[in-house]
């Protein structure tokens, strides 16, 4: 083996080493996982009480605000909503804070630093996996049965996960030097549970808003779960600006990251 | 000679640093309002604060040498000469701003024990957490993982988690992964002095069989004893540059007698309105730990003054007073004319403080001036080469080497 180091070099191996180290990403994502349940009583049904209480709220809210529909139990509609949500969520917050939780790594040991924020983003979907059991556990009381469209599941998944990826990359790179973004990704987060679909439908939204809302991409991915899940009506339109936004926001976190990444050791 | 399996050329690092040139020794509440208020925007914009000013500072500057294959090097020199910066460019940790390294081989580095180490995972967890960290892949953890649990001799508390390991348990399992590595060049930084007596002899055991099997080993340590013990060859970095190559007892020497003392680069420092301070010389510096050392103070006046008292004052490297030297008895006058110089000083027989960095500052009491003057020189101190086992690392062992009997 043969390794050369020169300015601007570290380039030439990088996705080399990104397969090479992979072996490290599904040990930080056990860590991580491992270390999230230690010394906490109930464990592991903290991943399921925290979407089951979002859930309580928000049919309590519809039934409130008088938004029940009467075709699919308003658990299930809810719910399909809530596991993608927070999936995005999760998997967003921790990868944004990833790089600066780990900065004796960072400033001490070699590898290629996508590592980080892609095992943060593993650790939420392992939790998000132990969500959909508690998903069809419901369905299945409710006599809800999916057909086919069940089958692009995990296309929708994927897409979730790679929309937080690439916002986390740009955000984690973002927060090494400006700590800012530590105080900004909760807020926004929040902000972005109420521009979601996640308590309401997206055909509750006025006609002429429609396009503009559609910008939010994770208006795809939830209306995407809900018609594979339910056979709710699914916009054309919407799929694929949400498709597209995602794959812009992955290029430019990757680009961010990249182009950032030498200097994380030195600024961290 | 065979082909070097680690070459460096023209290596340079530069970082940027950037200062605030707050010329006015105060700042207006206004100034303070409007920096806090444009803080947060000035990222935004893009536009830097005008008063700051960014300085160049090379770490390493053109440090070029080789290392063949089973060669084990030293790497000396004074805090803040570049070793670090060097061992995390060979370790890919930051990218050189010029100059070039090749490595033939699986390059392993180790620059601190237990890196990567969780204290709530149990000591099992840790050893495949730690070694996938420092680049083992499962198999060859799962391959040693007998021979480290029994090195690091922590076999009832291999399901404990590792915040309750007591420190020595805790350093001994770190360092028992990284021992079980098995690149074709090894970097370590000061990671020996850690652990008992008993425990070091057996690390530098280990250190001795990597390099007898032929695997390369780079290692920096300010242990002069440590370096002589293990190193086939030393490299002398000063001020980012390699001051000195070869035999390591003769780059120890050269580096630990390293005699330039240090004054004030020649500047006149004027204490007051009329007290100068011409020269302080501390030689030498480096010193080591337990030898002698001079200094040398020499004042003059610009007006007449009465002197009362002069002191040198030691400070540690956190600005804790060590030690002070009276000088009242020093044939000081009592009186300084314009025309007047007086030159004194001691010499210190046994400098027993534990190796560090320290600084020099001196105490004046006159008509003139009365006060303390800090960060004069700044004296490294280095451990005494004679030492029959590695020391605990300087950080825990205060400020004093006393002179010791062991009863054994």
């Amino acid at each position: 083996m043969h390794l050369i180091i020169e300015p601007g070099r570290s380039a030439a191996h990088y996705w080399r080493d990104l397969w090479r180290y992979r072996e490290l990403m599904s040990f930080l994502a056990w860590r991580d996982i491992a270390v999230r349940y230690k010394q906490t009583a109930i464990g592991v049904l903290w991943a399921i009480i925290r979407p089951a209480l979002t859930l309580l709220v928000f049919v309590a809210f519809r039934r409130m605000a008088g938004l029940r529909q009467s075709e699919v139990p308003d658990v299930i509609l809810v719910l399909a909503a809530v596991l993608p949500w927070q999936l995005f969520s999760s998997a967003l917050s921790e990868a944004s804070s990833s790089l600066i939780g780990n900065t004796s790594l960072i400033s001490k040991v070699y590898f290629p630093r996508l590592i980080i924020p892609l095992s943060a983003v593993a650790t939420a979907l392992v939790d998000f996996a132990i969500t959909l059991v508690m998903l069809a556990a419901l369905m299945a009381w409710y006599g809800v049965q999916p057909d086919a469209r069940l089958l692009a599941l995990p296309l929708l998944i994927a897409q979730c996960s790679l929309l937080a990826l690439g916002l986390g990359l740009l955000l984690a790179a973002l927060t090494v030097t400006y700590r800012d973004f530590r105080y900004v990704v909760p807020f926004a987060i929040q902000l972005g549970l109420f521009v979601s679909p996640v308590a309401f439908e997206s055909a509750r939204v006025p006609e002429r808003w429609r396009a503009l809302y559609a910008l939010n991409p994770l208006v795809g991915v939830i209306d995407g779960f809900r018609w594979s899940l339910l056979g709710a009506p699914l916009d054309s339109s919407v799929v694929v600006s949400s498709i597209a936004v995602t794959l812009a926001t992955l290029v430019a976190g990757v680009w961010y990251f990249r182009r950032t990444e030498r200097g994380f050791a030195d600024a961290i | 000679m065979s082909e070097p399996v680690l070459s460096v050329e023209r290596l340079g690092k530069r970082y940027r640093l950037r200062h605030h040139e707050d010329a006015a020794p105060y700042t207006t509440l206004r100034e303070t309002i409007t920096g806090a208020v444009s803080a947060p925007f000035r990222w935004v914009s893009g536009r830097r604060e005008p008063a700051a000013t960014i300085e160049d500072f090379w770490a390493l500057r053109d440090v070029s040498f080789e290392v063949a294959p089973g060669e084990v090097v030293g790497i000396v020199g004074r805090n803040g000469a570049g070793k670090s910066t060097l061992l995390k460019i060979l370790s890919r940790i930051t990218e050189p701003t010029a100059g070039r390294v090749t490595l033939r081989g699986r390059v392993a580095s180790l620059l601190e024990v237990g890196t990567g180490f969780h204290p709530e995972l149990t000591g099992r967890e840790n050893i495949f957490l730690n070694g996938a960290i420092l680049g083992m892949t499962r198999q060859e953890i799962r391959r040693n993982f007998e021979s480290i649990v029994s090195f690091a001799e922590v076999e009832r508390f291999l399901d404990t988690p590792v915040k309750r390991y007591s420190s020595g348990m805790y350093v001994r399992l770190a360092f028992a992964v990284a021992a079980h590595l098995e690149p074709d060049i090894l970097v370590i930084d000061e990671v020996l002095a850690v652990g008992d007596a008993q425990f070091q002899k057996k690390s530098l055991g280990k250190m001795h069989d990597v390099s007898r099997g032929g695997r390369t080993v780079l290692f920096v340590s300010h242990n002069m004893a440590a370096v002589q013990a293990l190193c086939t060859r030393a490299i002398w970095l000063d001020r980012g540059q390699v001051a000195a190559e070869g035999a390591t007892a003769a780059v120890t020497a050269k580096y630990l007698q390293g005699a330039r003392p240090v004054d004030d680069g020649g500047r006149v420092r004027v204490l007051g309105n009329s007290i100068e301070l011409r020269r302080i010389s501390v030689t030498p510096n480096p010193v080591a730990s337990g030898g002698a050392m001079e200094i040398s103070i020499t004042l003059g006046a610009q007006t007449p003054v009465k002197l009362g008292e002069v002191a040198v004052l030691v400070y540690s490297s956190l600005e804790t007073r060590v030690a002070v030297v009276d000088l009242r008895s020093a044939n000081l006058p009592a009186r300084l004319d314009a025309s007047d110089e007086w030159t004194g000083g001691a010499t210190i027989r046994n400098l027993n403080l534990v190796e560090g960095d320290y600084r020099i500052g001196l105490f004046v009491s006159s008509s003139d001036f009365a006060g303390d003057v800090l960060d004069l020189v700044e004296l490294t101190v280095h451990a005494r080469a004679d030492a029959t086992v590695a020391p605990y690392a300087a950080a825990h062992r205060g400020f004093v080497e006393l002179d010791v009997r062991i009863h054994a």
